[in-house]
This record gives structure tokens, sequence and C-alpha cells, in this order.
């Protein structure tokens, strides 16, 4: 506060320090100074952020390199992954992590969407604060819980009534029926996906219901104006309106499900094989690294650092569409009303 | 003809309303079906030797969790003092200087691919650069990796927060012929101090339940210790160890960890969000 003192004593105390202009100036050239300063404190401390992006690209593929080196872009779609012999292939640990996201959105995708249509066109006011709050403490359940959680409760439920249930249903069907075959002992890919798709939920319905909240009420209620049922202006109205953002934020919850770590490597059963079976153990990209790291060799950890980039890469683009297709619908948002 | 579509469009509405309500229920079930679970086998392993003892040996009895305990609180307390600073002044940048600049435009993109970013990636990149430097895992490299989660959070919450005070205050402290600093440090940043401090408190909330990023920074320590220099103990690690063990000991002890945890974080976010909105409405 002293400069700001001292410049209105100046300007208050009259005429007999105006005539000293230099002290003015010194008190700007100070402040000057200091903005500069200022100024480049701050803008450095937001480049760290960017910086340290840059930085992880960078490190990751400099660690890689002797892994990347020797198996080149095959690395991608090698099957093999032998500690011993140390021929690394990421195509099981890339297999797993898609197959299990997969799964987590197409269970997750349906059920945000309908809590966030119950949020905000048919739940009571009253009930709209306690109910939303409840979905974001949802997501603030650390995730190691969520693994706790699939690996004592969830899975052998899942192996004594789940998967009898889904073997002698999906499991007899041409074509995917091979998908639900073999020993069922509750963990494996399609347990990680099932635990995976209540821990992104949460993300993409508070999503979802917040671009649903920006559709102007105009739209809405002209549309029940015109005798529309509850589900036609969800339909026809709202969900077309709030197209990219609802795209959005499924790839956010996307983004979430393919790097999430914790969840997956407790049920996920981190096997090294590629089974055709969603009830058999796999791993994912995380799981693997969780799993080997901390006890890995020179080239083994290469080959680990490689994995680690692919996830990066895959994480960041979709991370990346997501934040995309969001700023789009605000900004079409802003033009259209 | 006409009530025959009249009948088929009050059908898909009552199937739509209803799988709505279905998934809101569904979603309420699971939340208080983890949390029933969590209370349950959590209380039971609770005891004051939780809190006074360290980690047991495999296959032994008793024991507690008292070296993780304050572990984490000295890895996650150096990670909000690390992150709070450098997420504050980025945050004041974005909002104050950076406005239409396409530096802050970039920044802004990458703060938020940041805040969702695979958190186990993060702990890659510190090992790379610290802990394979330094060749050991130390507490330190845990507090690096954590604040990387933590910047982005509160980055963006200052920034949200400083955007929402008045330009006319701004203005105003202009006028009295304020240097752009102190306009910044000593009239918005204060105005804005409560919505700041609510983006640390869920910064903090965010961090205390990590696990990945620590598991090859921090590591683990069997022992009780409060150096920082060294591999630390920490609840996260220690629950994913004891967890995936056959020892019943370890695993009940790995569901009071799992207690301790999740209470902070949900305390923390309620505590966060009262706070917000008296201040705000004050």
């Amino acid at each position: 506060m002293s400069n700001i003192q001292a410049a209105s004593q100046t300007a208050s105390a009259g005429p007999s320090r105006r005539e000293q202009p230099g002290h003015m100036q010194a008190i700007a050239a100070r402040q000057q100074s200091q903005d500069f300063w200022f100024h480049l404190l701050t803008m450095t401390f937001s480049l760290i952020v960017l910086v340290s992006l840059v930085g992880i690209l960078v490190s990751l593929v400099i660690n890689a390199t002797p892994a990347l080196q020797k198996f080149g872009l095959e690395f991608i779609w090698r099957i093999e992954w032998d500690i011993v012999n140390e021929e690394f292939g990421a195509l099981i640990s890339i297999f797993g992590t898609l197959a299990s996201a997969a799964i987590a959105l197409l269970i997750a995708v349906p059920l945000s969407f309908g809590i966030a249509l119950f949020l905000t066109e048919n739940c009571p006011v009253w009930l709209r604060r306690p109910l939303g709050t409840a979905v974001e403490l949802l997501a603030a359940v650390p995730s190691i819980i969520y693994g706790m959680f699939g690996l004592f409760i969830f899975a052998p439920l899942f192996a004594e009534y789940g998967q009898p249930a889904l073997q002698s249903t999906l499991g007899q069907m041409p074509l995917i029926g091979p998908l639900f075959g073999g020993a069922m002992n509750g963990i494996g890919i399609l347990a990680a996906g099932l635990i995976l798709a209540f821990m992104i939920l949460p993300f993409i319905a508070a999503v979802m219901r917040d671009v649903f909240e920006i559709v102007p009420p105009i739209l809405r209620e002209s549309a029940y104006g015109v005798g529309c049922t509850t589900w036609e202006v969800v339909r026809h109205v709202v969900l077309p309106y709030t197209q990219s953002g609802v795209i959005g934020g499924i790839m956010l919850g996307l983004g979430r499900a393919l790097g999430e770590t914790m969840a997956v490597t407790f049920v996920i059963g981190n096997s090294q094989r590629l089974v055709p079976s969603l009830f058999a153990p796999g791993s994912s990209i995380a799981s693997t690294l969780a799993n080997e790291f901390a006890e890995a060799g020179d080239f083994h950890l290469s080959a680990l650092f490689a994995l680690g980039f692919l996830l990066f890469v895959i994480t960041f683009v979709v991370l990346a569409l997501a934040k995309w297709m969001i700023l789009r619908n605000e900004k079409a948002k802003g033009a259209k009303t | 003809m006409n009530t025959a579509l009249y009948q088929r469009r009050k059908l898909a509405n009552t199937i739509g309303v209803g799988l709505s309500m279905f998934a809101m229920v569904l979603g309420l079930f699971v939340l208080l079906w983890i949390l029933f679970i969590l209370f349950r086998n959590g209380f039971a392993a609770l005891d004051l030797a939780l809190f006074t003892q360290s980690t047991p040996a495999p296959g032994s009895e008793g024991g507690g969790l008292a070296n993780a305990i304050v572990g984490s609180l000295m890895i996650v307390g150096f990670s909000v003092l690390i992150s709070t600073p450098v997420g504050i002044l980025a945050g004041v940048y974005l909002a104050e200087y950076g406005d239409e600049s396409r530096t802050a435009a970039v920044t802004r993109f990458m703060t938020d691919i940041m805040l969702s970013a695979p958190s186990i990636v993060l702990g890659l990149f510190i090992y790379a650069i610290y802990v394979a430097q330094v060749r050991h895992f130390s507490g330190w490299a845990g507090s690096l990796a954590l604040s990387l989660i933590a910047i982005p959070v509160v980055v963006r919450t200052t920034e949200n927060m400083l955007r929402l005070v008045p330009g006319s205050l701004r203005e105003a402290a202009f006028a009295l012929g304020a240097p752009r600093w102190k306009v910044a440090t000593m009239v918005t940043l204060r105005a804005a101090q409560a919505g700041v401090v609510t983006g640390v408190l869920l910064a903090l909330a965010r961090i205390s339940g990590e696990t990945a990023p620590l598991l090859f920074t921090a590591l683990n320590n069997q022992f009780f210790s409060a150096d920082m220099n060294k591999p630390m103990s920490n609840l996260p690690v220690v629950i994913f160890q004891f967890a995936m063990s056959p020892y019943d000991n370890w695993v009940r002890l790995a569901w009071g960890g799992a207690l301790l945890i999740t209470l902070t974080v949900l305390v923390l976010n309620i505590v966060a969000r009262i706070f917000f909105r008296e201040k705000v409405s004050a």
C-alpha cells in the first residue's frame, strides 16, 4: 500500500510538492519496473505447465529410445511381452486398455445421460442440489477405493451371479459368444470395464448436466408449448443443441478411463496373455506400468517408458478433441443466443 | 389413428423418463454401497494401534499405519506448499495479463489437458527427471509428482475466480494510480480469496487419494521415516500393497487406510463447498 499512499500524499500535498517532478518520476519508474518483474514472474509460472507438458513428451521419448530403436513401430502390434528374453510388444496392453475403456463407455454413457436428463428435466427442485452433490462426491472418491471395492466385493459377486448369467445369454449368441466364455473367476477385462464405468460415470454426468443447463429456456419451453413430451424435448431439442458438448463430455470420460491405473490394476488380473475372451485376465498400459516398473531392469524400463509414451499420446489426442468439442459448443451457444 | 400415435409417444416418454430415474437410482445405489462397505470394513479396522504403530512385517499380527499417515501428510503437505504459489501466480497471469494473448490461450488449453492427464505418466516423468538422476526414490519426488496434478487445479480455479471479480474494482484501483501488480495482489486476489482457497482445498482433496504417481517416486518404506530425501511410506501405496497381499492382517489395515483417505477426501470436498457458498453469498 505504501506506494499508493505515497502517491496520494504527493497529490494532496499541494503546490510545494508538485514542484518536484523528479520525485513523481522516480515513483513511476519504480512502479514500472515492479510491474515488469511481476508480469515476468507470473508468466514464468504459467509457462511451467506448458514446459512440463513438453518435458513429459521429451523425457518419455528419450527414455523409450532403446526399446523403440530395437522394435521400431512394430512395438505397437507385437504380442510378445517376455521379460526374461527382453522381447517386448504393446499389443496386449493396448488391447486391455482399449477394451476396458470401450466397455466402460458402453455402460457409463447411457447411465450418465439418464442421470443428466433426470437432474435437468424431471428432478424436483429441492432435490437437485443434494443429488447433484452426490454425483460429484462419487467423482471425488479416490480410484483406489473403486479398485478395492472391485476386488473384494464386486469380483466374487460377479463370478457367482454375473458371469454365469452373461455366459448363458450373450455367450450363446453367434460371433460375440466366445467373448463371454472361459473360466469365471470374477476378475478380468470385463470386470475392469464395469468398475471403470462407475468411475467415469460422474465425470460424464456432470459435464452433460452442465451443457444441458445452457440450453436457453425459451427453446425448451417452446417445445413443451407445442405439446412435446419430456422425452421428445430432450431427444429433439436439447440433444441436437448440445451435441458437441455431450460428445466432449464423453471423450473426457474416455480420457479418464484410458489413463486410470488403480481401479483397473486391482481387477484386470494382470496377465500378459492375449485371450479372445472378456472373462480372461489381461492388462492395460497403466496396470502394466504399476505392476512392473519398480522392479524393472534397464531395457525393460525403456519398454515400459515406450508404453507410457503411447498412453500419453492416446490420452492427449482424446482429451484435446474433448476440449475442442466442448469449446465449440460454448461458442455456438454464444452465437445462437 | 391419432390415439395410437398419442399412445406411442406417451409410452416412449414413460420408458425414457423411467430409464433416466433408474440410472439416477443406480448411481446413488453404487455410491451408497461403496461407502457402506468402506465404513463397515474400515471402522472394524480402526483402533489406537492404527495411529501409533508402524506397518507390520508380512504375515505378522498387529501393527498400524503411523508411518504411512505421517508420510502421506508430509508428501501431500509439501506438495500443497509447492503448488499453491505456482498455481495462484499462473492463474493471475492468465486472468490479469494474458487475457486474449496466444500464449495464454495455449497455456489454458494445456492446463485443461493436464487436469485429466493419466497420473501414472506424471509419475514416469518425475522418475525420469528426478529419481533416475539422483538414483534413489524419495519423498520429494512424490511431492513433485503430486504437485504436477495439483497445479492445474489451482491454476484453473484461480483464473475462473479472478474473472468473477467485477472490472470496476480494477478500474477504481487503477484510477487511484495503483500499479498493475498491486491491483492484482491486493485488490482482485483479495476479492477472490474465498474462491482461490476453495481451489486449493479441491486440489488437496484430489491429490490425497492419488496412488499411481507415488508408485515410482516416493515408493514405500516399511519403517517410520520423516526424511523427505529417502523412500517414504504413504497411505495410498501401502493400501495398494496390502490390499493385493494374501495376509488377512494387511488387508484389514488396507481397509482402515482406505477409510481414512476417503473420509479426508470427502470432508475436504464438503468443507470446500460450504466455505465457498458462505463466502460468496456473504
